[in-house]
């Protein structure tokens, strides 16, 4: 089939912005196994800086890794209850609240953090610890997850399953764990992997809150930018790499259309 | 069922929060083991009235809702004991067919022993039998539509209530179904209410029918009585086609523009009929000559919309295989016996 | 009382709110209450909340702020349809890599993209080293304006991209059939029907990459602390001058620019709302 000139030109524009997006991403790869980027692949290729880069930042890549299940755990505990308020009466109020679990986003991170650092930062012993990073995470991330719970709540007649486990005699906890969370799986799962992505990613709120002993690895990429070379800042961006690759090849998975996905299992169920 | 009540509503009117008067105060007597069938157009208040019965809503202060002799008005649907079907089923998608019927004894407690033995006798009696492990999503409209009565009726209830259980169906589907709850209402022996907006639905299958209009019982009573003598303009407008003519009152005739109707020392200025009770009649005696404006050849019998001058048509339906023309005149009559009279 | 099992499902509605209300007044209501109040409790009072119109530094770097933010969200809506329509109307062989590349940037922390630019327009940057092998002068533009630009325009795109091409996807193919029919060159479809058609994903996805943009703080972070535009210069004023007040106050009207342009995308278009970068 043959393609108008015009075909290849828009191809090739887009190839131009693909490029643009992936040339530095491969370059960082590279520098990040390479003996000395300055020279080139002709340098070698190592491990060592990745070796470097652990035994300098490892603590940084736990605590992100812990401050992002924590806030999981946190925003699943409150979030998906309130997204079912939200769900179930649909009113002015439970609108506005909706807006006000936005605001924390919608306003720079820079801003919550320092509203948090003026209230909050002459308690030395939240100040300095984890949890004061949590609590920012946790209003990062909440209106993700509230949402996307939220979404699935909307697509499912919510009252009427409610409704009829009601008229079989179930009481809310049964009916809300047998009944409603079961058929939300899709909503809380993908809301979980938006909050953890968002959470090991996290850098403007991170940035004002952290101390030196609290460094999360967003935190820990900006000081290896600015103080160390080029080929440990690289390594460093190819752990990170590394790790948000799954959730993202995740998070595309699910958002597929449910056909497409039902399809595949009943392949296999032959 | 054995444990069957009957149901009373005394004085349950319902105004939603935003200001909408759904129902006025009703007052409403269920016999145990009847069928009654909630009938009338969207927008009545039949479908409040069973939630108000099944206790998903409550009524307006001063109403009451009696099962049996017991007052269950405060009492929350969990603990009513009652069992629903929905217009949409709800059946949980997340779980199998088996596990769906179980849910209510499930959350009763019941031994798995017993479940499964209840289960399986529900499954039988709703010719479900090897559907147990199958997943909802997997199930034809009609298939969903006994999985939710089979769940419904599980656990025993005191009472079956149906909220347009048909409507989702398409029309041969429903006329199959409709059979088997008719046989299963009558072989279970419950009380049962049940909400449609069909009216052969609701002839076929109520021991008493309760024509609604906004938010008001019209008339309660038997299919025939409904059908026969209705008690208001609405009633007859909703069931069935009625005719309906103006004239000039001559002794016991009334007098219109194509000729007279012989009626009897009731007589009035204005009639009603149906359209099956118009006969088509030699030219002797009492009888109007009418004009056929249109005539629907329809299998089983001919539709005709006949002119009976001064602007007034009818419709009649007639079993005679002759042919019709529009234009033809055909002399009709009503037996006086078939006349219906309304304020 | 005729009302009881209601009673008790709006107090259970209540007690589940509860913890989310909780939290979010604590650590963001009443922080940012106390916020608003340092910022008007400063030297120069009230006052400080139009030191962002009044104070000729800080002006500039709103103003900078803004046009940068303004340049970046023209040419990111530009590109994206062109590319984005591309991808959505073909189908090629290399597509979905294609499609790959464009959404892994998403999850890209303002830092990331600062690096990733650094290392394309860097001092050892890639188009450095071209530019040095055919013209003889490495082009360096990663710690200026122009770095920040290319830096905002790698987090936009891709945001602004997905947006344009599921909205490409719900278009009516009818209405161009019928422009075609009725003679219409393809460049006069593009203006008539599609674009138009687009102006909702157009203006939100624009907006939510102004808002974006304007309170980026990372990327402009990594590329140099001397960048001047409004997140920086608060930055500046909070740690390096401990001017509480202003930097208070400066990140309220910040907050409010850019809550006004995303409110505004999702009037125009539901809820969709950007992750900040």
């Amino acid at each position: 089939m043959s393609r108008s000139p015009r075909f290849y030109l828009q191809l090739a524009f887009t190839v131009l912005v693909c490029a643009f997006l992936v040339v530095p991403v491969v370059l960082s790869i590279m520098a990040g196994v390479t003996e000395n980027f300055f020279i080139g692949i002709k340098s070698g290729l190592t491990l060592r800086w990745v070796v470097e880069v652990w035994s300098l930042y490892s603590k940084t890549i736990f605590l992100s890794i812990g401050i992002a299940l924590a806030t999981l755990a946190v925003t699943l505990l409150i979030g998906v209850p309130a997204a079912y308020v939200l769900a179930r009466r649909q009113n002015r109020y439970t609108r506005w609240m909706e807006e006000l679990l936005v605001l924390p986003v919608a306003v720079p991170g820079l801003a919550t953090a320092l509203a948090l650092i003026l209230l909050y930062g002459q308690f030395r012993g939240f100040r300095i610890s984890w949890s004061f990073i949590l609590v920012g995470h946790v209003l990062f991330t909440l209106p993700f997850m509230v949402r996307s719970v939220l979404a699935v709540m909307g697509a499912i007649d919510l009252k009427t399953l409610e409704d009829a486990a009601a008229s079989l005699g179930a009481s809310f906890t049964q009916r809300f764990f047998h009944v409603i969370l079961p058929n939300c799986r899709q909503g809380i799962l993908a809301g979980a992997l938006m909050v953890v992505t968002l959470s090991m990613g996290e850098f403007n709120i991170t940035w004002m809150l952290h101390t030196p002993l609290t460094m999360t690895l967003p935190v820990g990429l900006a000081d290896s930018y600015a103080s160390m070379r080029l080929e440990i800042g690289s390594a460093y961006t190819i752990i990170f790499f590394i790790m948000i690759i799954p959730l993202l090849v995740a998070m595309q998975w699910m958002s597929e259309p449910p056909n497409v996905r039902a399809r595949a299992r009943k392949k296999q169920h032959g | 069922m054995d444990n069957t009540v009957g149901i009373r509503l005394a004085g349950c009117g319902k105004t939603f929060a935003d200001g909408t008067r759904a129902l006025e105060r009703v007052d409403l007597d269920i016999n145990p083991g009847e069928t009654v069938v909630l009938l009338g157009p969207s927008g009545c208040g039949k479908t409040t009235m069973l939630r108000i019965i099944a206790g998903l809503e409550q009524p307006d202060a001063g109403g009451r809702v009696l099962f049996g002799g017991e007052d269950v008005t405060l009492l929350p649907i969990e603990q009513r004991h009652v069992g629903m079907v929905f217009q949409s089923y709800a059946l949980f998608p997340n779980m199998s067919v088996a596990e769906n019927i179980a849910y209510g004894l499930r959350v009763r407690g019941m031994d798995a022993a017993q479940k499964k033995q209840r289960v399986d006798e529900m499954l039988s009696m709703m010719h479900l039998d090897s559907f147990a492990e199958r997943q909802i999503d997997q199930l034809s409209g009609g298939q969903r539509q006994r999985v939710a009565l089979a769940r419904a009726l599980a656990v025993r209830p005191r009472v079956l209530l149906l909220d347009e259980p048909l409507t989702a169906l398409d029309a041969k589907l429903r006329e199959s179904l409709r059979a088997e709850i008719d046989r299963l209402l009558r072989s279970l022996k419950i009380t049962a209410v049940y909400v449609t907006h069909d009216q052969s639905e609701a002839m076929a299958l109520g021991d008493r029918i309760a024509v609604m209009d906004h938010g008001r019982i019209a008339q309660i009573g038997s299919p025939r009585d409904i059908y026969y003598r209705p008690a208001t303009r609405f009633v007859a407008d909703f069931i069935g086609s009625m005719n309906r003519v103006r004239g000039s009152v001559e002794g016991e005739h009334l007098r219109l523009a194509s000729g007279r109707l012989h009626v009897g020392p009731r007589v009035r200025a204005e009639v009603l009929f149906r359209p099956e009770d118009v006969r088509i009649v030699d030219s002797g005696g009492a009888h109007l000559q009418a004009r056929i404006v249109n005539a629907f050849f329809l299998g089983d019998h001919t539709r005709l919309i006949l002119d009976l001058g001064d602007a007034q048509t009818i419709i009649a339906e007639t079993v005679e295989r002759r042919e019709f023309r529009p234009g033809d005149l055909v002399p009709v009559t009503v037996d006086a016996a078939a006349l219906l009279f309304l304020d | 009382m005729s009302s009881s099992p209601a009673r008790r499902e709006a107090l259970r509605h209540m007690a589940l709110l509860l913890p989310v209300l909780t939290i979010f007044s604590a650590f963001w209501l009443l922080p940012m209450a106390r916020l608003v109040a340092v910022g008007a409790g400063g030297p120069t009072g009230i006052a400080a909340y139009w030191a962002v119109v009044t104070d000729a530094r800080y002006f500039s770097s709103l103003v900078s702020t803004i046009l940068l933010s303004a340049t970046v969200t023209l040419a990111t809506i530009v590109i994206s349809v062109i590319a984005g329509m591309f991808l959505q109307r073909n189908r090629f062989f290399g597509r979905s890599f294609l499609l790959a590349t464009l959404t892994f940037p998403l999850a890209f922390p303002g830092v990331v993209v600062g690096f990733m630019v650094i290392l394309l327009v860097g001092r050892q940057g890639f188009v450095g080293s071209i530019t040095e092998w055919l013209f003889g002068e490495k082009l360096v533009l990663a710690y200026s304006m122009a770095g920040l630009f290319l830096g905002y325009l790698y987090f936009s795109i891709p945001r602004v991209i997905l947006t344009i091409m599921a909205a490409a996807e719900k278009l009516d193919g009818a209405l161009e059939e019928a422009a075609r029919s009725l003679g219409a060159s393809p460049w006069q479809v593009i203006r008539d029907v599609i674009l138009p058609a687009l102006k909702p994903a157009l203006i939100s996805s624009g907006a939510i990459c102004f808002a974006t943009s304007m309170g980026a703080f990372g990327t402009a972070f990594t590329l140099a602390t001397k960048i001047n535009v409004l997140p920086i210069t608060i930055y500046g004023e909070f740690t390096n001058y401990a001017n509480f007040a202003l930097a208070a106050a400066l990140s309220i009207v910040l907050g409010l620019i850019t809550w006004l342009a995303l409110a505004l995308a999702r009037s125009i278009a539901g809820s969709t709302v950007a992750a900040a970068a």
